[in-house]
């Protein structure tokens, strides 16, 4: 593997590891975030990592363009993937319903499978985190089962309520507070995903991996979930 | 402690600084003060650090009493502001006594102007920095992203700071706006980077922390559709429609839209002093030069 190293601002290189979006690149983009960030140490301001990219932004006032472009070929030289598991494993419970997840029909039409089987196929995989954004703590997790592939809706929500799962192509992601969106929606967790008191912030990070866990009304609410239907909300 | 109590406010008055580092990938935006060289004039005149706490004030509408003696500065646009009925040019250090008011009317050049206390205002850090993002619901004088509102309270601990105004206060002259040239720019048609670079872009009334969009003429992508990948801070993203955009502090931290590249630090700055339907100029520049500019420009804060 030969990443590539491009231009993207005046702090900032673009690292490109994949050309196509793998579960298979996971191991190597952490392995090279890794890398990086031990390589950058206090020269680094963040590192974003995407599906195939690692975006380094540094500290202009501690290193010229070339010294960064140097760093970023040694701190890859020789990778290694990490190991597989080394991320964390999160289970997030979801009340996969109607009245929450309106596209659970939608979803049944398209794949010709009943509402039951959309909802065990959903939940039978372990996804790989593959990067968090659109929202603090927001994180894009795949690859959903090809049958469930749905495109977004032609028109967001104007209000999809915090907790919302939701299928856009081979991704699914959970909403961690309202917003404006336009995945479709096939359940509700209750989980808090992004909480600003709690070390790390995100409950997701890239490189984790996550399996959804269907449960009943009383379970979801036991947990704390809000099960206000999606129109009562708008 | 000295306090300010605000009497007007508009929701694009907003407590910033230079906005939130080290959590970009769990999808916090950086936020930030748009003309962060007017943000480090306006501390530099109470000898604040760079990046202390200020007041952004967009356009104009706000209004602050002063509940005890205060020394402010002030820097950046020129938003029409009255000490009581008294006018005052930003680039300088001022006292408002107590019971006077700081009033900011309407923008007569530029479109930013920015207020300094001694050390900063009072702010909560909220993931590493005040900046307010009313989106995220995070920094502000709250820490929950809410903008400067009629009856809060602005307060500051510091003491200190001299009386002084800079010797050019004026907003650098209109020129066109570097560009470092990269990520996807080889993909774009060669008519394109003509236009890109050659023709005048007018500033849309569809702007926002999030990004300004130019119009003019219709830039041609010819590559294929790309992956989401991290966008930096100023990066000029062209959409099917061929209207760029140009991505300011808050903009989401990813995005799948070829991008031409981004422009330099300082041209952000200036392009934040800019009101919709000026026009602008894109020029291109290299890194490395645009990097030497910059640590250049920086010295200027000694």
């Amino acid at each position: 593997m030969k990443p590539r190293i491009e231009v993207v601002a005046i702090d900032a290189l673009m690292v490109r590891l994949f050309d196509v979006i793998a579960e298979a690149n996971m191991p190597w983009m952490l392995a090279a975030t890794q890398r990086l960030r031990d390589g950058f140490g206090a020269a680094l301001v963040d590192l974003v990592p995407s599906y195939t990219t690692l975006m380094v932004h540094y500290d202009l006032t501690v290193l010229t363009p070339a010294q960064a472009r140097e760093l970023i070929n040694q701190a890859l030289t020789d990778l290694q993937p990490q190991a597989q598991g080394s991320g964390q494993c999160h289970v997030l419970p979801v009340w996969y319903d109607l009245s929450v997840g309106p596209e659970l029909t939608l979803l049944s039409q398209r794949s010709g499978l009943a509402v039951d089987e959309v909802i065990r196929r959903h939940s039978a995989h372990e996804y790989q985190v593959f990067a968090l954004g659109f929202a603090p703590g927001f994180a894009f997790m795949g690859l959903v089962d090809e049958i469930l592939a749905t495109p977004r809706l032609n028109t967001p929500r104007k209000r999809v309520a915090a907790g919302s799962v939701g299928i856009a192509e081979r991704q699914t992601a959970a909403y961690p507070v309202v917003s404006p969106g336009g995945w479709n929606l096939i359940g509700r967790t209750p989980a808090r995903l992004f909480d600003r008191e709690r070390d790390g912030y995100s409950l997701m990070q890239p490189g984790d991996t996550v399996r959804f866990e269907s449960v009943d009304h009383a379970e979801f609410i036991k947990l704390g979930g809000d099960d206000t239907p999606l129109e009562a909300q708008a | 402690m000295s306090c300010l109590i605000i009497e007007a406010s508009t929701p694009l008055c907003l407590l910033q600084d230079a906005g939130r580092f080290g959590v970009r990938h769990l999808g916090v935006t950086q936020g930030g003060a748009l003309d962060w060289v007017s943000m480090s004039w306006a501390n530099w005149l109470l000898g604040n650090a760079l990046d202390a706490p200020v007041v952004e004030i967009t356009l104009g509408g706000f209004t602050v009493q002063a509940e005890d003696y205060c020394l402010l500065a002030l820097a950046g646009a020129d938003l029409g502001a009255y000490i009581d009925e008294r006018a005052i040019s930003p680039g300088r250090s001022f006292i408002l006594q107590k019971g006077q008011r700081l009033r900011f009317t309407q923008p007569f050049s530029g479109a930013r102007a920015y207020l300094a206390a001694p050390q900063g205002f009072d702010a909560p850090d909220v993931l590493g920095s005040c900046a307010t993002v009313v989106r995220e619901e995070l920094g502000g004088v709250d820490g929950f992203g809410k903008a400067l509102a009629e009856g809060g309270r602005l307060t500051y601990s510091g003491t200190g700071g001299a009386m002084k105004t800079l010797s050019d206060s004026a907003l650098p002259a209109k020129a066109p706006l570097d560009v470092i040239v990269g990520a996807q720019i080889g993909q774009f048609s060669g008519q394109s980077l003509f236009d890109a670079f050659n023709t005048d872009w007018a500033l849309d009334s569809r702007a926002d922390r999030m990004g300004m969009r130019l119009l003019g003429t219709p830039l041609e992508y010819l590559g294929p559709s790309l992956i989401s990948e991290g966008i930096p801070l100023g990066a000029i993203q062209v959409p099917p429609d061929g209207q760029p955009i140009v991505l300011l502090n808050d903009r989401q931290t990813i995005g799948g839209y070829p991008r031409l590249g981004a422009l330099t630090p300082l041209a952000l700055a200036r392009l934040a002093q800019y009101l919709p339907g000026e026009s602008v100029r894109l020029k291109p520049v290299v890194q490395e030069t645009a990097h030497r500019q910059h640590v250049e420009y920086l010295q200027r804060f000694r």
